[in-house]
C-alpha cells in the first residue's frame, strides 16, 4: 500500500509539487495522467527516496519514505521495482549482467539459481533470447522491456513505472501495457505509473489521478475522469482524441 | 556575485564528496573485481599512449642538452643528467597530464552519461550503492595505477635518451644505465613517485565529481569531461609546486 500525504516539493522559485495526495490500495495500479513537466517524474522521485519532499509524508507498506535512514531506505527499496522512462540499462552489461547486477548483489543464490531467475523474468517479458545482447543493440521497446525485467528480478511488491509507453509505436505500447497488467495480475504487485497516454491509462489503472500544476485535480476510475467537467482534463481528452 | 558564490558552493560541495569518498573507502566490503578492471581500463589502455610521451621526452631531451654539455665537455654527464630530470620531474609530471587528458576525460563523459540517462539513478533505486561502485573504485584505480605507468614512462624515457644518444656517441647500454642511475638514491626516486600517487587521486576525485554531478544532457556530458581535463591540469601543476617545495624541504 503505498499512502502520500500533502506532499510538497519546490525547485528554486518554482513549486512542482504543492499539496500533492494520493492512496493506492494493495494489489492495484493507480496511474498519474498529466501533461509533460506536471511533476509526475519528481512525484516517483520521491517516492523512491531519489528526491527529498520540502515537506508532507510518502508511506509505503506502513514505513515512512521521508527522512528514513539510509540502512532502512536500502532495504525498503529491495521491495520496490523502477521501471525507467528509457529503461536506464548499463551500457556496458549485457542484458544477463545488467539483471545479475541488481540479483548477485541482494540475494546469496548459486550461479544455476541465478540464471533460472534471470531467464524466467526474461522470458516474462519477452526477451530471452536477447540475454547476451548489449542495450545498444535493442530497439527502444526492447530496451523497455529489459528494463522491466531488471525491475522485476528481486520479484518486488511495489513497482513504479516512469512513462512506460512514452516514445514507442501503438502495438509496443499496448505489449508493454498488457505485461503491466499480467504482473498485477499474476504476481499481484501494486504499481504507480505515470503517463501522458490516455489509452496506457485506460488499459493498465485500477484508477487515475490527474496531477496539473503541482496538484491532484481529479482522481478515480477512468470512466470517473473521462466524465470530469474540469476544464483542464476536458481539453486533455479532447486533443488525445483529435490526435 | 552570483558566479563567486557559486565557485564557493561548487568547492563545499567537493569537500563533501572528498567526505563521502574517504568514508566509503574505510567501510567493508570494497569492489575488489571492479577496482582490478578500473585499474585495467585506466592503466592498461594508457600504455600506448603514455610510453610514447616517455620515449619521445627522453630522446627530445638528449637532443636538446647534448650540444650544449659538449660545450662544456660535459657530455659524459648526459645520461645522469636525463635520469635526473627524468625521475624527479619530467617523468611524472608528464605522465599525469597525458593520463589526465585520457582517464579525466574519459571518466567526466562516462560518469556524465551515467547520470544524464539515468543509469546512476537506476543504480540509487535499487540499492546498490553507486557511489562506491562507481566512485571509489575509479579514484583508487587512478591513484593506485599513476605511479605505476610513471615508472613505466621513466624506463622509455631513459631508453629514449640513450637511443638519442647513440646517434652521436658509441656507448653500451650498461655503459648507459650505471651513468645514469650513478646520482640517483631513494630520496631522490620515492618523493617524486609518491607525488604521482597525489597526481592519481586529484585525476580521479575531480573527473568522478563533475561526471557525478552532470546535468543538462548531451552538452553537460561534454562540459563535464571539458572541465575535468581543464581542472585536472591545473590542480596537479599547482600541486607539483607545492609538493616540489615540501619534498625539499623534507629530503634537501
Amino acid at each position: 500500500m503505498i499512502a502520500i500525504t500533502n506532499l510538497h516539493k519546490q525547485f528554486a522559485q518554482q513549486t512542482v509539487l504543492n499539496g500533492v495526495s494520493l492512496h493506492v490500495p494493495r494489489g492495484e495500479t493507480l496511474v498519474i495522467l498529466g501533461r509533460s513537466g506536471s511533476g509526475k517524474s519528481v512525484l516517483l522521485k520521491c517516492l523512491a527516496g531519489l528526491l527529498m519532499p520540502d515537506r508532507g509524508s510518502i508511506k509505503v507498506e506502513g514505513t515512512e519514505v521521508v527522512g528514513l535512514p539510509p540502512k532502512e531506505l536500502a532495504a525498503l527499496r529491495q521491495r520496490l521495482g523502477y521501471v525507467f522512462q528509457n529503461a536506464a540499462l548499463y551500457d556496458s552489461m549485457s542484458v544477463r549482467e545488467n539483471l545479475a547486477f541488481h540479483l548477485t548483489r541482494h540475494r546469496r543464490l548459486a550461479a544455476e539459481e541465478c540464471e533460472l531467475i534471470i531467464r524466467e523474468k526474461l522470458r516474462f517479458v519477452g526477451m530471452e533470447a536477447a540475454l547476451d545482447k548489449y542495450p545498444a543493440e535493442l530497439s527502444g521497446g526492447m530496451q523497455k522491456r529489459v528494463g522491466l525485467a531488471r525491475a522485476l528480478v528481486l520479484s518486488p511488491e511495489i513497482v513504479l513505472y516512469d512513462e512506460p509507453t512514452t516514445g514507442l509505436d501503438p502495438l509496443t505500447a499496448a505489449e508493454i501495457d498488457q505485461l503491466i497488467v499480467r504482473l498485477k495480475e499474476e504476481a499481484g504487485v501494486t504499481a504507480m505509473s505515470i503517463t501522458h497516454s490516455l489509452d496506457s491509462a485506460q488499459r493498465t489503472a485500477d484508477s487515475v489521478a490527474v496531477l496539473h500544476e503541482g496538484r491532484i485535480i481529479a482522481s478515480g476510475t477512468f470512466r470517473e475522469i473521462q466524465a470530469s467537467t474540469h476544464p483542464f482534463i476536458k481539453q486533455y481528452f479532447a486533443l488525445e482524441a483529435l490526435l | 556575485m552570483a558566479s563567486i558564490k557559486r565557485i564557493f558552493e561548487d568547492i563545499a560541495r567537493f569537500i563533501f564528496f572528498l567526505g563521502r569518498f574517504f568514508a566509503s573507502l574505510i567501510q567493508a566490503p570494497q569492489e575488489k573485481g571492479e577496482i582490478a578492471r578500473q585499474m585495467y581500463e585506466i592503466g592498461a589502455k594508457s600504455i600506448l599512449i603514455v610510453g610514447v610521451a616517455g620515449m619521445a621526452i627522453g630522446m627530445v631531451l638528449a637532443m636538446q642538452t647534448s650540444s650544449t654539455l659538449a660545450r662544456f665537455g660535459g657530455q659524459g654527464l648526459l645520461p645522469s643528467m636525463i635520469a635526473v630530470a627524468v625521475l624527479r620531474e619530467i617523468g611524472p609530471i608528464i605522465t599525469a597530464l597525458v593520463v589526465s587528458g585520457r582517464v579525466g576525460a574519459g571518466i567526466g563523459a562516462e560518469l556524465g552519461s551515467m547520470r544524464v540517462t539515468e543509469q546512476i539513478d537506476a543504480m540509487e533505486v535499487a540499492a546498490l550503492n553507486p557511489f562506491r561502485y562507481l566512485v571509489v573504485t575509479r579514484v583508487l584505480a587512478c591513484t593506485l595505477m599513476l605511479p605505476l605507468l610513471t615508472v613505466y614512462a621513466n624506463f622509455l624515457a631513459l631508453l629514449g635518451g640513450y637511443f638519442a644518444m647513440r646517434f652521436e656517441r658509441n656507448m653500451s647500454l650498461q655503459l648507459y644505465f650505471d651513468s645514469a642511475l650513478r646520482f640517483l638514491n631513494f630520496s631522490t626516486v620515492l618523493p617524486a613517485l609518491g607525488k604521482t600517487a597525489v597526481f592519481g587521486f586529484i585525476i580521479g576525485t575531480l573527473a568522478c565529481f563533475l561526471g557525478y554531478r552532470t546535468s543538462g544532457g548531451t552538452a553537460g556530458v561534454g562540459r563535464s569531461a571539458m572541465i575535468a581535463v581543464v581542472l585536472s591540469t591545473i590542480m596537479i601543476i599547482v600541486a607539483d609546486v607545492v609538493l616540489v617545495k615540501l619534498t625539499i624541504l623534507l629530503f634537501g
